[in-house]
């Protein structure tokens, strides 16, 4: 036990958590004040010592059924006896014809593809959790062809399996089936009640997709348990390894990862509005006041003991964000356009500008937007950001916020500008941003491109590089949260 | 650690006991309180808002029939307010009445030992739950709020059950208090905080766990509306949305639709009533949307 918590450890900290050794020791010392009687409890003993962000438990969970593996057979680990065999059958042994039949090359137990599909429709119908499980397990073994000791992940047989299961034919089946039924009948055991009007269809539909999510899930837990089984935990960690929320990079981010970090920004931006007030209020000291030093030292004899300060002027620090939303950065815009309205929800004086090779003030449209997905819309409807080809053009738009908005920038803005740079060969009018700068206080550029491209081909970061205060890599949620860190 | 016996037998007699006072907790919370109790480290419960971190604490202080002291933290909060404070109104009148005394003036020794003494302390929650003689929960309540340098404050209660007192020494704990933590994640606590604890997230109830709950925490509501209650709930959560209704508004949302006497939902009745769940206007719209079956 105690060995495979060390390689737990080890294998979270290659996977980017910060385990230190207070935490590993708290974990020995969890495990020992816990009577081993469950599985579970010592799942929830190791997270609530070794991981300590919710951003860090998916990966946990899945190492931990790496190197805690659910033994079979035991309590409620996925048993291969066929116990609901004869339940099943009636589906018809040969009733989808022999089309899948040769693909379960792994040790099948000579199950017809139709009879597996039919067990799968009863434990979806069912919604039993026991028979969910039987029915991965034996899906697995007839479908995903685990060959012994080939370097692939869990990923690639999950796939596998899924593509010969056709899942949602079978699910639509099922929602059609109850659809079917007339409102408020009783259901047969196990089917949802079929409740009247469109709310009752959407809620059968989603009822259906919970119990297909947690087949899918056992699903892949049985094949990481058989992968394990077969390879060894470490070989298997280094398969299901995948990088943290925080250090997904912006640009190649699926839509959940997307939709992960979307989460984190609203905090990110309450932070940084948090951030600059506190500085406010921390600096309260302005120029020493000299006549009220010298009146109060009339108490002391006319030594000036304790210095008076004037109070500062009030300044309230203002945001102007220029955004590129071109093709070109489409993933990183849509991140970026997350963050500007985060942004604004936090600061009072913000202005947002949008560009491709026009540029066109949002900040009313994400004033008036109720949510995201609407702010989103109306920006994409009713801005007018490409003038010319529809290729950005940082110059021409530089131009147009001097032309038009030069009164958006003062001595208390903080400029800051969100692209790659790259300007399709056009002119950089790198001169514009230089009196941006000058008028401006502070400039800040946030890059979404790896630092080793800038200034390769048509980017010409470097051209604008001297006129900002700060030109950051921003790819990562963690990247931006420290250049949020260093503003402040 | 020392201190008296041991609070829980095992984790499940933990989910058991909370049951009791009708806190339905999952394994997950049952176990982490059980080692909270077992390695005398304090809790560190994390989660959106509304999803009964506050309500953990009281339960646990109900169940071990302990005194719940509460920190609630707010920006700006020192160490006179979370820790201790010399009682000075106090001390200057002690200083008053020993100078119309008749021996004279006092040695300046003394009088520092006389007034920075137990009498003129005037204790805040930390130290109350540190020096406390019978058992007691303190909850340290939206730890988010103060800014990182003040969550060092605590890192001595935290730690080693103990508090500092220049003039006075140090306070040990007479007893191990059972310390939770809560935070609305609305940033990123220090290292130096997490490390002393133990991290409970706590997340959004399963449908089936939300359905418990329902039915334990809303008296007269019937079996089948605290289901229909539950999905819908679970539906909305899963919509794009500001501010994602909480276990709290869900309860209201139950209560309410008993005291309407709606026993069966649908899209109307749902969407009528939807204001005690959702509180701002664009989730409104979203969700009467979604759940009149328009896509969007």
């Amino acid at each position: 036990m105690l060995a495979s918590l060390t390689e737990l450890a080890d294998e979270l900290r290659r996977a980017g958590l910060p385990v230190s050794l207070t935490e590993s020791l708290d974990a020995a010392a969890a495990l020992s004040a816990l009577p081993l009687e469950h599985r579970d409890d010592v799942r929830a003993a190791l997270a609530a010592t070794l991981v300590k962000s919710a951003a860090h438990l998916p990966v946990f969970e899945t190492l931990f059924d790496v190197y805690f593996p659910a033994t079979v057979g035991a309590g409620s680990g996925p048993a291969v006896e066929p116990i609901g065999m004869d339940a099943g059958t009636d589906a018809g042994p040969s009733s989808s014809g022999g089309a899948g039949a040769g693909t379960g090359e792994g040790d099948g137990v000579g199950l017809e593809p139709g009879q597996l599909a039919g067990l799968v429709a009863e434990a979806l119908a069912g919604g039993d959790l026991r028979q969910l499980r039987l029915a991965a397990a034996l899906a697995v073994q007839a479908l995903a062809g685990i060959e012994a000791s080939r370097p692939v992940g869990v990923a690639y047989y999950l796939a596998r399996t899924l593509r010969q299961l056709d899942l949602e034919t079978t699910l639509d089946g099922l929602v059609q089936a109850v659809l079917a039924r007339p409102v408020d009948e009783a259901p047969p055991p196990g089917a949802p009640r079929r409740p009247p009007g469109p709310l009752g269809e959407r809620l059968v539909r989603e009822e259906y997709a919970r119990r297909a999510r947690s087949l899918v899930a056992a699903i892949e837990a049985e094949i990481l348990r058989r992968l394990v089984e077969d390879r060894g935990a470490a070989a298997v960690a280094g398969t299901v390894r995948r990088p943290l929320a925080e250090d997904v990079d912006v640009m190649h981010a699926s839509r959940e990862q997307l939709a992960e970090l979307r989460r984190a920004l609203g905090p990110l931006a309450r932070v940084l509005a948090a951030r600059l007030a506190r500085r406010r209020r921390h600096h309260r000291r302005g120029p020493l006041d000299f006549r009220h030093t010298l009146r109060a030292s009339l108490s002391a004899g006319g030594v000036p003991i304790e210095p008076k300060f004037r109070s500062p002027h009030p300044s309230k620090p203002e945001l102007v964000v220029l955004a590129d939303i071109s093709g070109s950065v489409a993933a990183f815009a849509r991140f970026t356009l997350h963050l500007l309205y985060a942004l604004d929800a936090q600061f009072a004086k913000v202005r947002s500008f949008v560009f491709i090779d026009e540029i066109d003030e949002v900040t009313g449209i994400l004033r008036a937007a109720a949510s995201l997905p609407e702010a989103v819309a109306r920006m994409a409807s009713e801005a007018n950001v490409a003038g010319g080809d529809g290729h950005s053009d940082y110059g021409r738009a530089l131009v147009a916020f001097r032309s038009r908005y030069a009164d958006a920038v003062g001595p208390r803005s903080n400029l800051l500008v969100l692209g790659d740079a790259r300007n399709n060969y056009h002119p950089a009018e790198a001169g514009v941003l230089e009196e941006l700068h000058r008028r401006a206080r502070r400039v800040y550029w946030l890059n979404p491109e790896p630092r080793a491209y800038w200034g390769s081909g048509d980017s010409i970061v470097s051209s604008y590089a001297p006129f900002c205060d700060g030109v950051v890599e921003c790819r990562t949620l963690r990247q931006l949260e420290a250049f949020v860190d260093a503003l402040a | 650690m020392t201190g008296p016996a041991p609070r829980f037998e095992r984790p499940a007699d933990v989910v058991r006991r909370l049951g009791e006072v009708q806190y339905l907790a999952d394994e997950r919370i049952g176990t982490t309180v059980y080692l909270a109790d077992r390695l005398g480290k304090p809790v560190l419960v994390e989660g959106p808002a509304g999803t009964g971190k506050t309500e953990l604490a009281k339960a646990v202080a109900a169940i071990t029939g302990s005194r719940l002291i509460r920190l609630q933290c707010h920006e700006g909060l020192d160490e006179a307010k979370a820790l201790y404070e010399w009682d000075y109104r106090k001390q200057l009148l002690a200083l008053q009445l020993e100078r119309g005394g008749d021996g004279g003036p006092p040695e300046w020794g003394e009088v520092a030992a006389g007034i920075f003494s137990e009498p003129f302390l005037l204790e805040r929650p930390l130290l109350a739950a540190i020096r406390a003689d019978d058992p007691v929960v303190l909850l340290i309540d939206e730890v988010d709020r103060v800014e990182v340098e003040t969550e060092a404050l605590f890192l001595e209660v935290l730690a080693e059950h103990q508090v500092s007192i220049p003039e006075l020494g140090t306070m040990h704990a007479r007893q191990v208090p059972f310390v939770v933590l809560t935070s609305n994640d609305t940033r990123a606590l220090s290292e130096a905080l997490k490390r002393r604890c133990l991290y409970l997230h706590l997340d959004y109830p399963t449908l089936e766990r939300e359905r418990a709950i329902v039915l334990a925490k809303v008296p007269g509501i019937s079996e089948h509306l605290a289901d229909e209650v539950a999905r819908i709930v679970a539906s909305l959560r899963s919509l794009e949305l500001e501010k994602r209704p909480s276990i709290s508004e869900t309860l209201d949302w139950a209560q309410a639709l008993v005291l309407l006497e709606i026993d069966r939902l649908d899209a109307t009745s749902a969407a009528g009533t939807l204001n005690l769940l959702l509180k701002h206007r664009g989730d409104l719209e979203a969700a009467a949307a979604a759940l009149e079956g328009v896509a969007r």
